[in-house]
């Protein structure tokens, strides 16, 4: 379980300005839920996620993962960037083993856990290919195996799919529930999408405006597959559009 | 195909405009004209002795550069990562850095003597900032999401940081310095070369067929000049592009 205490982060800028970029967060997230963070441009959520993944460090507060407070990066919580992260000097196998090379696992067994999760995101056939030979969908896909190889509790996504079009978009969402139905993670997910947050999230954490808080939580039980159009569907993303409409007024007043 | 045809013709009409204009001005102290150049070119050839030059300069330049890499890449690499020792490196480098090569000549034989590694320290001196400065950038443009990206998944140690992301990240621009630090050092062999440090070597022959007037000579010895600094770089070129950054897209050297 991963839970946020009292969390507080303020930056300063060179100026010597403070932002407020979180204020008094609290949220439990169960484990193998899947959770979505929306607001406005700027609410601190990219902010919490960096804190989740221990790269950045909260100004007060606690974040625990089951029960351990964290203290830096660790092999517990897995990230996908929002920018292409890939190592563009390794082919798409030797991404995936990067961690496992860090763990010492011997050659042959870490190919081998590798060729299993690339066979998990669809690209096999691109074992041995370079980065810059993939369409960004790809990408995303071979960066999201390279956070699963590790085996972590937690799977943090930063708007992973906010630089792909919208057909390969909707494709992505149903490979990353595939994925999660089976490797059973917990997933805290970033979008600007109201589509996509009701296409996935079991709880959706609505962000207000700087600074950022949680405005509210909504949980969606609605049963998977969803249909993006179906009665019920809407209704969340109407109220959804309409909590997330007034805090993007209150972020351009 | 067209390209090499259209290069072939530009060398020859520039070789028939050079004999020409030889003949006209017919004074082989001005301009010797490039039957000469090649008579003397075949001489230098079939006594072996430009071979001897050549090896003798080379040696050299294999001196000066080899340590102008062994000095340079790893105070990039120091510079370049951790802040203190750049701060406390920084104003030393940036005072001896303007400081041309040349004028190391006359330290360069007082530490070393008129042997080859007072050649090789002039070569050195004009080598290593580039390198230096080319590995400096490199390190300090890694791309954060990759040094973030590499932590996520258990790349801690600052040694695991340096070797496994910013040395591969920044390859392209050291590959660029030792470039650059290459042709400095091509052109002060000749200067190196001018303090007798050897009966033999390529700039040294320059001087020395200069004061017997023979044009030709020093004509045919500044044209190997330039055909070995072409042939080094083209070389290293063809090698980085081949093994070193395979994993590259398009040309960056």
């Amino acid at each position: 379980m991963l839970s946020i205490k009292n969390l507080n982060k303020t930056y300063h800028t060179e100026e010597g300005d403070e932002v407020v970029a979180l204020s008094d967060i609290n949220l439990d997230v169960a484990d193998k839920e899947l959770v979505c963070f929306i607001g406005p441009s700027g609410c601190g959520k990219t902010t919490l996620l960096r804190i989740t993944a221990g790269l950045e460090k909260p100004d007060s507060g606690t974040l625990t993962v089951n029960n351990e407070p964290i203290k830096g990066p660790g092999p517990d919580r897995g990230m996908v960037f929002q920018e292409y992260s890939l190592f563009p000097w390794r082919t798409v196998l030797k991404n995936i083993t990067f961690s496992l090379e860090l763990k010492k696992i011997p050659k042959s067994e870490r190919e081998k856990i590798a060729r299993d999760f690339l066979e998990v995101v669809g690209l096999s056939k691109f074992a041995d290919s370079y980065p810059h030979e993939l369409s960004g969908g790809m990408k995303q896909r071979v960066a999201i195996a390279r956070a699963l190889v590790n085996d972590p509790d937690v799977l943090l996504m930063d708007e992973p799919f906010g630089a792909v079009d919208a057909q390969t978009r909707n494709r992505l969402q149903h490979e990353l529930l595939n994925i999660w139905e089976k490797k059973k993670k917990t997933v805290l997910f970033i979008t600007h999408s109201v589509d996509e947050a009701v296409f996935l999230a079991d709880k959706v954490v609505v962000f207000t405006a700087r600074p950022g808080r949680i405005k509210e939580v909504i949980n969606i039980d609605l049963p998977r597959p969803r249909e993006r159009t179906s009665f019920e569907a809407n209704a969340v993303r109407e109220h959804l559009l309409a909590s997330l409409g007034a805090e993007i007024q209150a972020a351009i007043d | 195909m067209r390209r090499r045809k259209l290069e072939l013709m530009s060398i020859a009409s520039a070789i028939i405009i050079w004999e020409i204009t030889a003949r006209i001005i017919n004074k082989k102290i001005i301009l010797p004209s490039f039957t000469e150049v090649g008579a003397a070119f075949l001489e230098l050839v079939s006594e072996g002795e430009l071979y001897r030059d050549t090896i003798t300069s080379l040696n050299y330049f294999a001196i000066g550069m080899g340590l102008a890499i062994a000095v340079g890449i790893p105070l990039g690499i120091m510079m370049g990562w951790f802040k203190t020792f750049d701060k406390a490196v920084d104003p030393i480098i940036e005072i001896i850095r303007p400081i041309p090569p040349l004028a190391w000549i006359t330290f360069a034989i007082m530490w070393f003597g008129l042997t080859k590694y007072a050649a090789g320290f002039v070569i050195f001196v004009g080598a290593v900032f580039p390198i230096l400065v080319n590995t400096y950038t490199g390190f300090r443009n890694t791309p954060r999401v990759l040094v973030e990206s590499g932590k996520v998944l258990g790349c801690i140690k600052n040694r695991d940081l340096i070797f496994r992301i910013a040395l591969p990240a920044a390859l392209p621009a050291i590959a660029t310095g030792v470039r650059v630090g290459m042709g400095v050092g091509w052109m002060c062999v000749v200067a190196a070369e001018l303090f007798a440090v050897s009966t033999y070597g390529l700039g040294w022959k320059i001087w020395h067929w200069n004061s017997l007037h023979h044009m030709d000579m020093v004509l045919t010895y500044m044209l190997v000049l330039g055909l070995i600094a072409l042939v080094i770089d083209r070389l290293f070129r063809y090698i980085v592009q081949e093994w070193w950054l395979k994993w590259q897209t398009g040309v960056v050297v």
